[in-house]
């Protein structure tokens, strides 16, 4: 059970227990996942909590996020400073956020804020096509593409701003049939 | 099964916290005695306060903040209810959430670590699906059917003398005389030790078949009516779904990974064409001569192949009377051949002459799937007719066989008293084998039903075979010394033909219930088909197959099909309910053999085996006078039922339009002030203008009109509670109600005279803007 490991004190895993939808055995595996990004880099103990952050394109050659279109704004927007450089924190808390027993609720605020990619707390028009080409690897036609932003945005803006604030996305995700079981990473 | 686990898990660890609670509150009582310094409101609102950040602490996962502030909030919060409450119940506690994490997952069956999962591209997921659940579907029932009738009849009445005889006597084909046919079994009335009643259980158990099946259908139907829909009409947020939830997060492996994007991309493009064909316009008269044309030609070839099958069978009846031996191969099994090669031919040729029509993919494949659903019914009824022909034709020969053997007999009996002038005459010393024996109708039709099938096997085998695989090998390997690219161009990969297959499956299923009756041992046959076919099936796909451009779908829930599958059981159940009513059943063979008509067996056991008064009591309810009205109460069921689904109906859409009515609102509020909703804005310009009242008297506080600031949102927010957020209200649709409620015995109100009691003015009212003045 972990008795003899020496990378956390006892009072740390409790924290990280309850901050997390994680049990001590998956936070000690999260960090040894963390420290293959970077043997070097991260130290094999963090009783004292030291500040290393790994970077961004380190984190994205992960298995879990390797495939996904959308994984830099994933990882930028669990990173303190926005550009991707996750702290041991950021990292559990990023998989915290996207596991099987996170809440819809919790899901939807983080979707909301990979999805706008400005980070201005609005999904734009801007933001949409850029989510679209991203999911179609660029294989759809400008017209095509625009057609499909107008229609989102028709459907989802509730306040008639053109562009989708977050009740707007909120209302338009709860009534989403695959969300949940599309939106979650297993690690 | 998860959904079943986790319910189980919070059962099981809400009472172990409960009792964690209850000790952690006796406690608490102990600790109060230190306070003593703090009086009772302050010890009851530290508790409170306490409470409080216990339940911070619980939720602190579910906050949406940076790591490091969720930490020090955790310090912070322990550390406020440590110094009030000790150390007990903490160390508890987490181990029970720990405890509690990893049961659950225990229970969900999650492995450690990510899967590269082989996900099926989630546009197709869903007609894969329809696949898979109507042969799963099949399967079971058949199995089903299976286990229960051939368990009743075959294994209770094994007689092995009999099928020697009988085998002895005729050479060709020994399966005849197996317990798959009819014939084989035997019309003694009970069999056996425990008086097994052969004849009555075979016709109960086919006509239980029917109504098993009929249940299990329906019920199926049922319960997917709730998924409901005729896909892609419904559905408000089809294109932000797509962008917003359509990738699935879990995928690892690239291959899936490219897959998943060409699913989504072609998911995009048939949404796209939706809205595109909205907003088509073209000549008109053109495209309707276009489909007259089409659908002329169509009928047509359905005509043709219809009299084809026709032609063939009759043709199957004069070979029947020639010799066997100068038949070829060809010759013998031409009906089946003919039918299955219809079969392949004409849906293809369905969809090439519906090019002409030009109509919305999703329509087009209807159109398809219910012109390949007409050839088959026409096909199967045309080979049913020309049954009956046949079968007609063999009660006939029957008739004079036994007309025959009994002038025979008397002549033999007359013979024999007559020259050994005795009257104790012995029967007729003949061998068994060798008694002449009457054409078996009945077995004649489970026989042809049995060469249908195995025939339909064979040809779709070998079309896969040489279809998908041979195209597929050939496509592969010519294509390095070919000059245009096989595999972009004619003839490239084959497609799965969803609908095809599943139609397939659809009749497949229809003559296993027709034949049924006739040759028990056909459900046999077909569970060994259906599980035999699912895997070459499979391997043909993975092995040879591409997946479709377009992706279509012709209904999101599986009742399409299943609605096909219950009309064509009706369809199948009439022939064979037709011939127990109808025909009489063969002479000498079968457990029906001397009756007059088959249904005579229930009869016999009703007046023989059965107390007297339970045959009284069938012969009331069996009278007209009872039947009618039951028929009526039925009649007057549906149509009650039908109207109350209806009101349903025109209620859901009621709710619709206010729900659409009052987003409106809000978004015009939230804009400019004004209602764009003309009703609305006259009900606001009925409203008494202010400006034309007297000024009041006496001076009255102007009323606090608390308003409601609905930010927007229209609807709660659930869990938004434990976000700390005010929870919004629902707007009100109705008028709030002017008079507020009696709180105090009506005084001296200071009201200017003249004021109207109603509803005050104000700017800008209207629904669902104010609570009501307080006065």
């Amino acid at each position: 059970m972990g008795n003899k490991q020496t990378t956390f004190t006892d009072e740390q895993l409790e924290a990280f227990q309850d901050c997390t939808f994680f049990t001590r055995k998956e936070i000690l595996r999260l960090h040894s996942r963390y420290r293959e990004l970077a043997p070097h880099l991260v130290p094999l103990d963090y009783t004292n909590n030291p500040d290393i952050r790994v970077p961004l394109a380190l984190i994205v050659t992960m298995p879990e996020l390797k495939e996904n279109p959308f994984r830099d704004r994933i990882v930028e927007t669990f990173s303190e400073d926005g550009q991707g450089n996750l702290s041991f924190n950021d990292f559990v808390d990023m998989f915290s956020a996207l596991c099987e027993t996170s809440p819809r609720e919790l899901k939807t605020i983080y979707a909301f804020k990979i999805y706008d990619f400005n980070r201005d707390n609005f999904i734009c028009k801007d933001d949409l096509q850029q989510t679209l080409t991203l999911l179609t690897k660029g294989e759809l036609t400008e017209d095509e593409v625009l057609l499909v932003c107008d229609k989102a945005l028709e459907e989802a803006d509730l306040d008639g701003d053109s562009k989708l604030s977050f009740s707007d996305f909120q209302n338009m995700i709860s009534k989403a049939p695959d969300f949940l079981s599309n939106f979650h990473i297993r690690i | 099964m998860s959904l079943w686990s986790q319910f189980l898990v919070t059962v099981l660890f809400q009472l172990v916290d409960a009792k964690n609670l209850c000790c952690y509150f006796s406690s608490s009582s102990s600790s109060e005695g230190d306070e003593d310094s703090l009086s009772e409101g302050e010890i009851a609102a530290l508790k409170e306060q306490v409470e409080e950040k216990k339940k911070l602490i619980a939720t602190l996962r579910n906050k949406p903040w940076r790591m490091k502030r969720r930490l020090v909030m955790l310090k912070e919060a322990q550390e406020f209810v440590e110094k009030f409450e000790g150390a007990l119940g903490k160390g508890k506690g987490r181990k029970l959430y720990a405890y509690k994490v990893m049961m659950t997952k225990v229970l969900m069956g999650l492995p450690y670590g990510s899967i590269a999962r082989k996900t099926v591209p989630r546009a197709e997921q869903d007609s894969a699906m329809d696949f898979s659940v109507l042969f799963d579907f099949g399967v079971r029932i058949n199995l089903f059917i299976k286990s229960h009738s051939t368990q009743q009849i075959a294994l209770l009445s094994l007689n092995p003398q009999e099928f020697m005889y009988l085998c002895a006597y005729h050479q060709q084909g020994y399966c005849k005389y197996s317990f798959l046919f009819y014939g084989y079994y035997n019309n003694e009335r009970t069999i056996g030790l425990l008086q097994f009643r052969l004849p009555l259980s075979y016709l109960l158990v086919g006509v239980g078949i029917f109504g098993y099946s009929l249940m299990v259908v329906i019920r199926t139907m049922a319960r997917n009516a709730n998924e409901g829909g005729d896909g892609g009409d419904e559905g408000e947020f089809t294109f932000s779904w797509k962008m917003f939830t359509s990738w699935d997060y879990l995928i690892g492996n690239p291959e899936t990974a490219d897959n998943k994007y060409a699913s989504i991309t072609t998911s995009f493009k048939e949404s796209i064409v939706d809205e595109q064909e909205n907003q088509k316009d073209e000549n008109i008269h053109l495209r309707r001569f276009l489909r007259v044309l089409a659908n002329v030609m169509i009928l047509c070839c359905l005509g043709g192949s219809g009299y084809l099958i026709y032609f063939v069978v009759k043709r199957s009846q004069e070979f029947a009377e020639m010799d066997n031996d100068d038949l070829s191969w060809f010759e013998k099994n031409e009906v089946e051949f003919v039918m299955s090669l219809l079969g392949l031919v004409c849906p293809p040729l369905f969809e090439t002459i519906a090019e002409l029509e030009d109509y919305h993919p999703r329509i087009a494949l209807k159109w398809q799937l219910g012109r390949i659903f007409a050839l088959f019914l026409g096909n199967l009824y045309t080979f049913l007719f020309a049954l009956f022909d046949e079968v007609t034709a063999k009660l006939e020969r029957e008739k004079s066989i036994k007309n025959a053997t009994e002038w025979a007999l008397n002549q033999y009996y007359a013979n024999y008293s007559s020259f050994y002038n005795t009257t104790n005459v012995p029967p007729p010393d003949v061998h068994p084998s060798d008694v002449v024996r009457g054409p078996c109708w009945e077995t004649g039709v489970g026989i042809e039903f049995v060469k249908l099938i195995v025939s339909d096997v064979q040809v779709s085998y070998l079309t896969i075979l040489i279809g998908d695989f041979a195209r597929a090998v050939i496509v592969r390997f010519l294509n390095y010394c070919w000059c245009w690219d096989l595999e972009a161009g004619f003839p490239s990969y084959g497609e799965f033909d969803i609908s095809g297959n599943v139609l397939g499956l659809v009749f497949n299923q229809g003559m296993i219930w027709m034949g049924a009756f006739y040759a028990p041992g056909l459900v046999g046959l077909n569970v060994l088909r259906l599980l035999t076919s699912m895997y070459y099936q499979c391997w043909a796909v993975m092995a040879c197959n591409v997946p479709h451009e377009r992706v279509f779908k012709a209904s999101r829930s599986n009742n399409f099909y299943m609605g096909l599958l219950l009309l064509v059981l009706f369809l199948s159940l009439l022939p064979v309910v037709y011939t127990i009513m109808t025909l009489p059943p063969s002479f000498d063979c079968g457990p029906f053999s001397g009756q007059e008509k088959m249904y005579d067996v229930v009869m016999e056991t009703i007046d023989q085996d059965l107390p007297a008064f339970i045959g009284n009591i069938f012969t009331y309810a069996t009278n007209p006078g009872l039947i009618m009205p039951a028929v009526l109460l039925m009649v007057l069921a549906i149509y009650y039922l039908n109207t109350v689904s209806k009101g349903y109906q025109q209620a859901n859409l009621d709710l619709k339009r206010k729900m659409q009515m009052a987003r409106d609102e809000e978004k015009n509020r939230r804009n400019n002030k004004d209602s764009t909703n003309e009703v609305m804005k006259d009900l606001e310009d009925l409203l008494p203008n202010k400006s034309l009242i007297p000024p009041p008297i006496e001076e009255e506080p102007p009323p606090d009109v608390v308003v409601e600031k609905n930010s927007k949102s229209t609807k709660t927010k659930p869990g938004s509670a434990g976000k700390g957020v005010n929870l919004q209200k629902e707007v009100s649709l109705a008028a709030p109600n002017p008079r507020g409620p009696v709180t105090r015995a009506p005084g001296a109100r200071g009201r200017p005279p003249g004021n109207p009691r109603g509803p005050q003015p104000g700017p800008g009212r209207g629904r669902g803007r104010g609570a009501p003045p307080r006065y």
